[in-house]
């Protein structure tokens, strides 16, 4: 069974008389223990197709499928629960809570979830000294650099061991070496853990880190091949 | 739903952050506590006084008074009819049922004179019953007996003011004293009963027997008769039906036809003064409502607080449900953060408004009333407050979708 499964997912915006395709007929699969780069101009459609596939935003047709669950019969909290237990979100923007400790970072998807008040500070962590920033727990977001702050954001999709993370130009705001380094983590991460990986990039020699490569052009899947590193 | 604990935290954390602001909101809440508390206090304070005031009058009163009452309760010819005696006064007594006592008064107002010493004061002329009817006790000597009434002796008893005006440290006892520059033996000391309603003191007084009254001070204006009868009922249940009786009883004695009018007014002083204490229980919730609206003032400095709040912060709300936030953990992360507020808020509130009723008791001599029973009214208002003012903004702040909180800039 497919991680993710789509069947012609559409996303339409009506802004004023115009209606925007986001997503045109969208219809594929990705297995688990994939890295998929999800590639296309700007405005193509790719945050929008991250934004569905990660249930924060609902499609305005087709069906989709995570893990086998039809998402769009489901409740905002059962959404909720969704996000928290099988999916980690890594922003181009970090999106850490500002004035909060590293190490309170990670543990907030603990806080909303039914067994996370067990060991959480532990399993904070954990996922911290995975990700080498176990001297940094301590440290507020600003007082971190960007590929700091972005491992954090990557320990915190981690603490909930998610079998799927989703990223939205993780290395957009980050230079050429420390993109370099955040996309080694994510290839050790699918790796070692079989986590699944889906990462929206601009740059070719991002994408160069996946397995898989997918275009979209418009809203509409354009292109779907397999890499070789 | 996520642990209350780390909600609380969550909650604190953020009101720490915003200090000022924080403090600002609590303000509101504050104030109105205070004020609760304060006005409650003086307000409760007041009708308490007037109670024990009420009380030192002397309970189950009624007055009788000659001449006639109209329908709009003016009294007529008060000054010229002069129709009530000691008789009358007797008669009550002896055949209404419902009456305890009676003490009929002949009052004035006369100099005193000890010595080198003198002052204005009231005198009543009274029976022995007198003591009874407004439940005095006496601090020393003793009260008339009925043989110095019908033999009009010069003897008296003092009121406390008049006493110290006197004699100073000096036992009054058996020591004569002139009214009207007719000499009178000082007999017994009232205990002091202090200011009455209106805020006369009522131990400026002098008692002397009716007979003694009647025949040495002011029996020239009005010869044989009395200026008011005051009359005990048995009970509080009684007054109406003793007020029946004495009507009966004096329109018979007086010989007052079926249409015509009474020459004599009867009232209830127990309930005039209760009357009174009703007004100014009224008057005490007044001041407690007003003090209320501030409160719910305050109340709505903080949904305002925290609508501003909920619209800063969206991106953390975007950011929390992305992680899986449900709707009720983003709800009570803000009523909590409201309701902390409005607590703390209360219990600093509640500290100030007992630290002012205080003040307003020792400099200005107010006479107030702390109760457990306000204080916890306030401050359970002050969290219900909180609750109700918090709902808003936080039900606001979950029904937002989560990737429009997230763009939110
Ligand atoms: N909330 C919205 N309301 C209206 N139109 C929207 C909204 N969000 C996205 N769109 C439109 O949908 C299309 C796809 O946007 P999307 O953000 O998915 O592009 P993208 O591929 O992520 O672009 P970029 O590479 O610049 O991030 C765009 O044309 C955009 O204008
Ligand atoms: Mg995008």
């Amino acid at each position: 069974m497919a991680l993710i499964e789509t069947d012609h997912l559409e996303k339409r915006y009506e802004v004023g008389d115009s209606i925007v395709h986001a997503l045109d007929k969208v219809s594929l699969q990705i297995h688990r223990g994939e890295f998929v780069a999800v590639m296309g101009h700007s405005g193509s459609g790719k945050s929008t197709f991250m934004n569905v596939i990660g249930c924060l935003d609902e499609p305005t047709a087709g069906t989709y499928r995570l893990d086998g669950i039809d998402v769009s019969s489901l409740s905002r909290d059962a959404l909720a629960e969704i996000r928290n237990q099988k999916i980690g979100f890594v922003f181009q923007g970090f999106n850490l809570l500002a004035r909060t400790t590293a190490l309170e970072n990670v543990e907030v998807p603990l806080l909303y979830n039914k067994d996370g008040s067990k060991n959480r500070r532990e399993r904070a962590l954990e996922a911290l000294r995975t990700l080498g920033l176990e001297d940094r727990r301590h440290h507020h977001p600003n007082q971190l650099s960007g590929g700091q702050q972005q491992r954090v954001a990557i320990a915190r999709a981690l603490v909930n061991n998610a079998p799927l993370i989703l990223a939205d130009e993780p290395t957009g705001n980050l230079d050429t070496k420390t993109s370099i380094e955040i996309m080694d983590l994510f290839v050790r991460l699918n790796e070692e853990k079989k986590i699944t990986i889906v990462l929206v990039t601009h740059e070719p020699d991002i994408s160069t880190y996946s397995k898989r490569i997918i275009h979209f052009l418009d809203g509409k899947l354009v292109s779907d091949e397999a890499n070789r590193r | 739903m996520m642990n209350m604990p780390s909600t609380v935290k969550i909650s604190l954390r953020a009101l720490r952050v915003n200090k000022m602001r924080s403090a600002l909101t609590m303000l509101g809440i504050i104030i109105g506590v205070a004020a609760v508390i304060t006005m409650l206090a003086v307000g409760r304070g007041a009708s308490n006084k007037i109670s024990e005031q009420i009380a030192s009058v002397g309970s189950n009163l009624i007055i009788v008074l000659p001449g006639s009452t109209t329908a709009s309760g003016i009294r007529l010819g008060s000054g010229a009819t002069q129709n009530l005696t000691r008789s009358d006064a007797e008669a009550i007594k002896q055949e209404c049922s419902a009456v305890a006592t009676t003490a009929p008064i002949l009052n004035g107002s006369a100099q005193i004179i000890y010595g080198n010493s003198n002052w204005p004061s009231i005198v009543f002329g009274t029976d022995e019953n007198m003591l009874e009817v407004r439940e005095w006790t006496l601090a020393s000597g003793r009260n008339f007996y009925d043989q110095e009434i019908r033999s009009a002796a010069k003897i008296c008893l003092l009121g406390q003011t008049v006493v110290d005006n006197l004699f100073g440290n000096d036992d009054p006892l058996h020591k004569t004293v002139r009214i009207k520059k007719v000499p009178f033996v000082v007999i017994g000391v009232l205990a002091p009963k202090g200011q009455s309603m209106l805020g006369q003191d009522q131990d400026d007084i002098v008692y002397v027997p009716v007979s003694s009254a009647q025949r040495n001070l002011f029996g020239r204006w009005f010869p044989g008769t009395v200026r008011s009868i005051m009359v005990k009922a048995r009970s509080t249940e009684d007054l109406d039906r003793a007020e029946q009786q004495i009507k009966e009883l004096l329109r018979q004695r007086h010989r007052i036809g079926p249409d015509q009018e009474d020459d004599f007014t009867v009232r209830n002083l127990t309930q005039m003064m209760q009357m009174a204490e009703q007004a100014s229980r009224v008057m005490a919730l007044l001041l407690a409502a007003i003090a209320g609206v501030s409160l719910l003032v305050g109340g709505i400095g903080i949904m305002n607080i925290m609508l501003v709040s909920v619209t800063e912060r969206t991106r953390e709300i975007g950011i929390r449900m992305a992680v899986g936030a449900k709707t009720w953990d983003i709800r009570l992360q803000f009523i909590i953060e409201a309701v902390i507020l409005s607590l703390i808020g209360g219990l600093i509130g509640v500290l100030l408004g007992v630290l002012f009723a205080q003040l307003l008791s020792f400099f200005a001599g107010w006479t107030i009333l702390i109760s457990t029973y306000s204080i916890l009214l306030s401050f359970g208002f002050s969290g219900l407050v909180g609750i109700f003012f918090g709902f808003y903004p936080a039900y606001k702040a979950s029904l937002m979708n989560p990737i429009d909180a997230l763009r939110h800039e």
